[in-house]
């Protein structure tokens, strides 16, 4: 076999010849060409990977201090914000971390679909990426169980009583998951361990999504291919300098929460100690799951409301299939971007309605929002892949990124 | 979309008063100044002191702070030999010793606070079936915070002609469902403050809010002050970094 | 647009050289800051790992004497690690300080290791890898010195607590204690 070659010398070219560290960094950080019109919402992805070693490192520490017993761990988490030292600091890190981590990602999710990055030949580069989305759900809702708080206790019981709906099976399931015949002991322990796990295999697939990522490069707001060296910039020092600034605006954010605002995102209910004999007035899922909350609250029938919620995680995964539209850029899609804000606001009062109780107007409010969920994934965006007419693409990055210096935003030029 | 999501998290910022997401909706809780509120707001340790006076004179008939040590006490300015004093006025039980007994000891700096009942069960038999919650978190525990305590302080009120007043209970206008299980705790001039401060109902509800407050988040002085240096170091840095991004990027087209 | 283009690109080409130092000094002092506040972060974090309030503040242990007559020993636990309490009998207080002070690998005489000459208070924890010796329990082996024996790598310890043969550096620690009253001493 031919060892590749490469340019280096003396023990930099020895140990490249064998484990190619060297170019490994050179291709895929150095120099990997990236597309020079990246916008500010391309700094998320690095975010993402950040905030996931934030959560990795800072949760180690916490675990050495943890203790996943149903009788300690109220107090084990109480001893951590008194006793340890920083411990306050470590624990809330870690919570507002969470919550970061789904603001970022969020923003992440949003920034492809109004760009089409999950278009060809990115498929699977985005259903890797659902698939952290999953994963990162999982881990999160067993993680919210370890402080073993009144809504950590009651949101446990809530959520793995969604899998009673499944005829026959359902009660043998929930029992199996909990290790008994309520939320106790062994669920917590089982968390624990789960929470500690999943977030290594979130590692392995961001893996994945990089290798994937770096097939083709990165997608950019004009969702056309990179066509000569012109279009593109090496990533270093261009795109990590930004993400170094972009990390610095995110860090004032967050934490400018810790320090200032820990429990703002956090409910009340979770610093009175777990009690199975008390349910709180009203249990509401951590914001992020709100709008799949809702969704599940918008059907009267058990079996179709849970069925509907996990469907609306399992409709990203299709994605790429159902729009199946030429041009990738909302940029150059009039009636698309329509259709996408009118599906980011739809977002937003889904996780309104979540929070709110689930009677009256508000169920009403619910329903068409699910309804608008589901036919914007599956009605509307294979209609405009069939009939929406794109404007006209520039020819290209450069020619796109000088025009629009010299003149004005090319969104005036109409396709016939 | 950018902007007007800066614009949100600004205002969560600028407005403290509301520390949760969930308590905004609480219309009805009439907003307090707290020294402890805002960038720079630290608690104010003779007022502490006072609400810790309160709290062992009205509070700790029914209700535990648990989760607090005596020698956490050391923040509301007491000495060494003060806290030693306050825990020797505690019994606490330990052992088993070496014949195999139980037995009762004074309590050290490094025992937590021992609460008026021994386990829940013996707290509600002692009163009416219902359970004096712990207070440690209290304050963290309630949607409005230190706010909500105070207004629940001060919310009792006459009770209306045609409510309905269940037997025991007591006409609260800030308890959900309007009927608490506790009487009305405090009046004024019903503690003589060390410090000699004039004890309306008003001050003795304000520190011992306060006192909660402190003992739900002890870390909050030094979470502040940490806090803004951070902020500080951050913005600078960012400035900085944007500085460095606008120079490499300046022959980019 | 165009024209401040061009203007942009003829001030570069003459002040070129100023603005590469210009750089290299802005980089250089946000990366020094940069790390700063990385390893500022990374200690805070790390901190955490020692030991926490609530361990610091158990550091004290009361212990009375009376049950312990002459020539019997006691273990008491203090922070986590056995404290040997020996009553020492005349002749044991006597080979303890008839040894020649320079024929010690750790030179300490046993004047300065006790408060009371009665009573040898010592960590019972070896210090050459932190095994607990025996000597304590009456069937012990107490070593050639008649003080106490670790079993693990095999160091001998004198009636003072003092390494006399073996792999261990150091005599066992004294620890810091106080006689409370004439039967009780407080450790720590």
């Amino acid at each position: 076999m031919q060892v590749k070659s490469n340019n280096y010398t003396g023990v930099k070219k020895w140990v490249d010849e064998r484990l190619p560290v060297f170019s490994f960094v050179e291709d895929n950080l150095t120099n990997y060409p990236t597309p020079k019109n990246l916008s500010y919402f391309w700094n998320f992805g690095s975010l993402a990977g950040i905030t996931l070693v934030i959560m990795i490192v800072t949760g180690i520490l916490l675990a050495m201090q943890y203790t996943a017993n149903s009788d300690l761990a109220f107090d084990s988490v109480e001893r951590i914000m008194r006793d340890v030292n920083n411990g306050w600091l470590l624990r809330y890190l870690h919570m507002n971390g969470a919550h970061m981590f789904f603001i970022v990602v969020y923003i992440h999710i949003f920034r492809g679909l109004y760009y089409g990055s999950y278009k060809s030949p990115r498929e699977i580069l985005w259903m890797l990426g659902v698939t952290i989305l999953l994963l990162m759900m999982a881990t999160a809702f067993m993680g919210y169980v370890l402080p073993w708080g009144q809504m950590s206790f009651w949101g446990a019981t809530v959520i793995t009583n969604l899998f009673s709906a499944f005829p026959i099976i359902g009660e043998s399931i929930v029992t199996f998951l909990w290790g008994g015949f309520s939320v106790d002991n062994p669920t917590l322990s089982r968390f624990f361990v789960l929470h500690y796990l999943l977030p290594f295999a979130i590692v392995g697939v961001v893996v994945l999504h990089i290798v994937a990522l770096h097939m083709h490069g990165s997608n950019n707001p004009l969702g056309i291919d990179v066509k000569s060296d012109g279009d593109t910039i090496p990533f270093h020092p261009y795109y990590t300098v930004k993400d170094y600034y972009g990390l610095g605006v995110f860090l004032i954010f967050y934490l400018g929460l810790v320090f200032f605002a820990p429990n703002f995102l956090g409910h009340p209910d979770n610093y009175i100690p777990a009690d199975p004999l008390v349910t709180p007035a009203h249990i509401v899922p951590e914001w992020y799951f709100l709008p799949f909350y809702a969704i599940l609250r918008a059907v009267p029938d058990k079996l179709m409301g849970v069925l509907l919620m996990f469907s609306a995680v399992a409709v990203l995964f299709i994605l790429p299939w159902l729009d199946t539209h030429k041009v990738r850029s909302s940029q150059f899609r009039p009636y698309y971007k329509q259709f996408f804000w009118l599906f980011f606001v739809n977002c937003f009062v889904l996780g309104w309605v979540g929070a709110m109780p689930a009677e009256g107007i508000y169920v009403t409010i619910s329903r068409i929002a699910t309804a608008y969920y589901f036919i914007f994934f599956l009605v509307i965006m294979p209609l405009l892949s069939k009939f929406e007419k794109g404007r006209v693409l520039p020819s290209s990055i450069a020619s796109s990124v000088l025009s629009d210096k010299f003149e004005s935003a090319p969104d005036q030029s109409f396709a016939k | 979309m950018k902007i007007g999501f800066i614009k949100y998290i600004l205002i969560f910022f600028l407005s403290f008063h509301s520390i949760n997401l969930y308590s905004a909706g609480k219309a009805d809780l009439v907003e307090q100044k707290w020294p402890f509120d805002g960038f720079f707001g630290r608690f104010d340790q003779s007022s502490l002191q006072r609400g810790f006076q309160v709290y062992r004179e009205v509070c700790a008939g029914c209700h535990g702070i648990r989760l607090v040590s005596f020698r956490d006490l050391a923040a509301l300015g007491y000495t060494n030999d003060d806290i030693k004093s306050i825990a020797s006025e505690y019994e606490i039980e330990d052992g088993p010793n070496d014949e195999g007994e139980m037995f009762t000891r004074f309590a050290k700096p490094s025992d937590k606070f021992v609460g008026p009942y021994r386990n829940k069960n013996e707290a509600r038999a002692s009163n009416n079936g219902s359970y004096p919650p712990d207070l440690s978190l209290i304050v963290k525990a309630r949607a409005g915070g230190a706010d909500y305590l105070y207004n629940l302080l001060n919310g009792y009120k006459e009770v209306p002609e045609n409510f309905r007043l269940n037997d025991g209970m007591y006409y609260n206008t800030i308890y959900p469902g309007k009927q608490i299980a506790m009487p009305q705790p405090i009046y004024d001039d019903m503690v003589e403050y060390e410090d000699n401060t004039p004890a309306s109902q008003d001050q003795i509800i304000r520190d011992v809010t306060s006192f909660l407050a402190w003992t739900a988040e002890p870390e909050l002085d030094e979470r502040k002050s940490i806090g803004v240096r951070v902020l500080l170091f951050l913005f600078l840095l960012t400035l900085m970094l944007y500085a460095v991004k606008r120079k490499i990027w300046r022959d980019v087209e | 647009m165009a024209k401040k283009i061009i203007e942009n690109k003829y001030q570069e080409s003459t002040e070129t050289k100023i603005d590469t130092e210009k750089r290299d000094f802005l980089f250089l002092t946000t990366g020094g800051l940069a790390i700063a506040g990385g390893a500022l972060t990374a200690w805070s974090l790390i901190n955490t790992m020692n030991p926490a309030k609530d361990v610091l503040a158990l550091s004290s242990t009361e212990v009375d004497l009376t049950p312990i007559d002459e020539g019997q020993s006691l273990t008491v636990m203090w922070r986590g690690k056995p404290v040997f309490i020996k009553h020492r009998t005349q002749i044991e207080i006597q080979e303890a300080r008839e040894v020649d002070i320079d024929s010690l690998k750790h030179k300490d005489l046993d004047e300065s290791r006790v408060k009371n000459p009665s009573w040898l208070v010592v960590l019972g924890v070896c210090t050459h890898l932190g095994c607990v010796p025996l000597g304590q329990k009456v069937g012990d082996a107490k070593g050639d010195f008649g003080g106490w024996f670790c079993p693990c790598h095999g160091s001998h310890y004198d009636t003072s607590g003092r390494i006399r043969k073996g792999p261990a550096p150091l005599n066992l620690e004294v620890p810091p204690y106080e006689f409370v009253s004439e039967e009780i001493i407080k450790i720590g």
